[in-house]
């Protein structure tokens, strides 16, 4: 099963590495995995997105509180929580298929945000699921780059705050 | 002279200054040690420092592996210092050795200088990032400012929660800039809060069930040695007659000779101590971790049983086995509490039959097939019973190292131990070539006690160069190589598992040990036949200002059995 990890660590240099590795030298899966500061400058937060047994995810959980960088650790599934994703797009754009494309980019509520000779540039955030589905409908007019950035979620309750 | 005073108070030191001063705030009184180039500020501060003992050692592997038998044998945090490069990745075994067992060490590597870092300069390695999987936590040091405080908290990771090692690693230009020298009282880290005491409704619900079980066991590990809870584990099998089974890591947490005691469990465990795991029906585990060594097939392991589990660290619980009540906390804080926590005994209403009938299905195992260390006369010697003589000519009061292998699984079978820390071994990792720095870590900590490598002719070799050391330090510790010409376990492997096929492992007659003792400025002593034995180890016993090596030469046939194959459950034992 899929599950949202959302963890604070301290914000010193290679943390990311001792939470990837972690992950690594384990044998644990990473789905996804989004890092930046938090409210807090010495604070960053890490979403993670894994999937794995039982079992294994609560090996994981117990793994990351055992680092001593990581201030709390949080599994979001099974509750309550937002789930952002943001991608970019650069679509094949023509005379032709333009105003299609539009369209599109409208009824997702995305937007353009650059427009070139040949292409647009989308930018659409949602949940996954969203998103993979703009992407289905962008395909056949020929998507040239994408760029995403996985998951980042939070509790509806302030619970990691 | 007022004004001197305050210069004196406000008087900066350099980083190598202050690295020393932090050891000794910290109480640090030995660090073994390997000088190199960007340590030399460091080697400087030494020369004529009076507060800390180095022990200049042959190579740093050598220097973490003594660190660690310091740490093991006294309870307090073992250090090394070493330089960057090589120095740094030579101590990569020895980390994960301490690793694996939860051992209290900081090491200490020298870097190329900050502005250096990254521009593949001499002897530069990233240590921080290849320690990284291999010790509990890490620092790089990038500014002085920091220093004090990182080695305070180094110490204090080192040593609280799970123990285990800790790296630090100096860039050279920390070591020669200047600071005042402030050494914090405390360590805070507010991501770092190990739990100590055990929760009060899972010790209820612990004691229900291991009051209520008519074939409780209990099985003790390293935690047991590391939280130095061996008074309240007594206690507790004791009060309540149940028996005690202990890994590798935890011989001596409970006595050896005492008569709940039913051997060490697993592979190479006793008859008694693996039938019981597969008859009882309430297990209590106490700081140990269910190792596959220890657990042969892990669904076969006390799958009778409800578990118990007690354990500091929360990831060992249910990692391996599903357990039923698991007890987060420091091992001698929880059994303390779970004493308190025993019912009176007129409470426990019936339970003194169904213990003793327990008790006794237990002994039966143990008379039918106990440990043999026979040794006919005309025979080849046998490596059981030169260390049932170790164990009988001193009394059982030894501090014994092992190597890794036949040697390491003999020495736990055959040797008694009754205390604590008098048992070193590498028992996660088995890293041969542990024993002798081990054996000298611990002679430097105990200057007056007898401390014995059981060693094998392969493990021995892999840091002889250590001899240099203990002679140089006048260490008498006693190498007692059960030479069989071979890399024993492997050969009992292929000897089992892959048809005889002796596939580079016969190592020959070389080196002649007894020579090598000599060359080095030690004592060598040979014993080829039975008789021989007791000589000279009274002799070795006698020599008290340098090394002996003792060169048993031992039937190469011998196995280490009990043996449970690997995945298989532990009742399935081939015995002799």
């Amino acid at each position: 099963m899929k599950h949202t990890i959302s963890v604070l660590v301290t914000n010193e240099f290679g943390v990311l590495s001792r939470i990837s590795g972690l992950f690594s030298g384990r044998g644990y899966n990473i789905e996804s995995l989004c890092v930046a500061e938090t409210a807090d400058p010495m604070i960053s937060r890490m979403t993670i997105v894994s999937v794995g047994e039982k079992r294994i995810i609560e090996q994981i959980l117990k793994q990351l509180n055992k680092l001593v960088n990581v201030v709390k650790v949080h599994d979001l599934t099974g509750e309550e929580y937002l789930k952002r994703e943001l991608a970019l797009i650069k679509v094949n754009a023509t005379v032709d298929n333009r105003t299609e494309i539009l369209s599109i980019v409208e009824i997702f509520r995305a937007k353009v945000v650059d427009v070139g000779i040949k292409s647009y540039t989308v930018e659409i955030t949602g949940d996954e699921g969203k998103i993979e589905a703009m992407i289905e409908l962008l395909r056949p007019f020929g998507i040239k780059e994408m760029a995403r950035t996985g998951r980042i979620a939070m509790g509806k309750t302030t619970k990691t705050k | 002279m007022k004004q001197k005073k305050d210069d004196k108070k406000n008087k900066e030191l350099t980083g190598a200054e202050i690295f020393l001063e932090s050891l000794v705030k910290e109480g640090v009184d030995t660090v073994f040690g390997y000088p190199g180039g960007v340590v030399l500020p460091i080697y400087d501060a030494l020369y004529n420092y009076k507060k800390l003992r180095h022990i200049l050692v042959r190579h740093e592997q050598g220097g973490v592996h003594m660190a660690d038998g310091y740490a093991r044998a006294t309870g307090k945090p073992g250090v090394s210092l070493v330089t960057s490069g090589p120095g740094a990745t030579n101590t990569v075994t020895g980390l994960a050795t301490a690793y694996m067992d939860s051992i209290p060490i900081v090491v200490f590597t020298g870097q190329v200088p900050t502005g250096l870092i990254g521009n593949d300069a001499f002897q530069e390695a990233d240590i921080v990032g290849i320690t990284r999987p291999c010790t509990k936590h890490n620092y790089l040091v990038k500014d002085i400012k920091d220093l004090a405080r990182i080695i305070k908290e180094a110490f204090y990771i080192a040593t609280t929660g799970r123990p285990g090692p800790v790296l630090v690693d100096l860039p050279k230009d920390v070591l020669t800039a200047t600071h005042k020298f402030h050494y914090p009282a405390k360590a805070s880290i507010p991501s770092y809060q190990p739990t100590y005491k055990g929760h009060p409704g899972q010790i209820k619900r612990a004691m229900d069930l291991i009051v209520n079980a008519k074939r409780p066991v209990i099985y003790a590990g390293g935690g047991a040695v590391n939280s130095n809870a061996s008074k309240e584990l007594t206690a507790f099998a004791k009060k309540l007659k149940i028996p005690v089974t202990t890994t590798l890591m935890g011989l001596g947490a409970f006595p050896g000779t005492d008569p709940l005691f039913m051997g060490m469990l697993g592979m190479h465990g006793t008859y008694t101590a693996n039938m019981a795991i597969t008859n009882t029906d309430c297990l209590i585990a106490i700081g140990s971790r269910f190792d596959d060594r220890v657990t042969g097939q892990v669904e076969k392991f006390a799958s009778n049983a409800k578990i118990v589990h007690i354990d500091i660290d929360p990831t060992s619980i249910s990692k391996n086995v599903e357990v039923d009540v698991p007890i987060v906390g420091d091992v001698s804080e929880v059994l303390k509490d779970m004493i308190k926590a025993i019912p009176a005994k007129t409470k426990q209403k019936g339970r003194e039959k169904v213990i003793k009938e327990w008790l006794s299905e237990v002994t039966t195992w143990e008379r039918t097939h106990s440990l043999k260390c026979d040794q006919p006369k005309d025979a080849r010697i046998r490596p059981q019973y030169v260390v049932d003589r170790l164990y009988k000519l001193t009394k059982g009061e030894a501090i014994i190292s092992t190597e890794v292998g036949q040697n390491q699984m003999w020495a736990a079978q055959y040797y008694k131990f009754d205390k604590p820390r008098t048992f070193l071994t590498s028992g996660g990792l088995g890293t041969m070539g542990y024993g002798l720095p081990a054996a000298i870590g611990a002679q430097v900590a105990f200057p007056k006690k007898t401390v014995i490598d059981i060693a094998g002719d392969g493990s021995i070799q892999m840091n002889i160069q250590e001899l240099a050391t203990a002679v140089d330090e006048k260490l008498p510790v006693k190498i007692a190589i059960l030479n069989n010409r071979f890399l024993g376990m492997v050969r009992q492997w292929q000897e089992l598992f892959f048809d005889k096929r002796y596939s580079h492992t016969c190592l020959g007659k070389k080196p002649d040990f007894v020579k090598i003792a000599d060359a080095y400025g030690g004592v060598g002593l040979r014993a080829s036949k039975p008789a021989e034995v007791d000589k000279i180890i009274k002799e070795a016993l006698k020599i008290n200002d340098r090394p002996v090596i003792m060169d048993f030469v031992v039937d190469p046939k011998e196995g280490v059995y009990p043996m449970v194959p690997a995945g298989q459950p532990l009742n399935k034992m081939l015995l002799v």
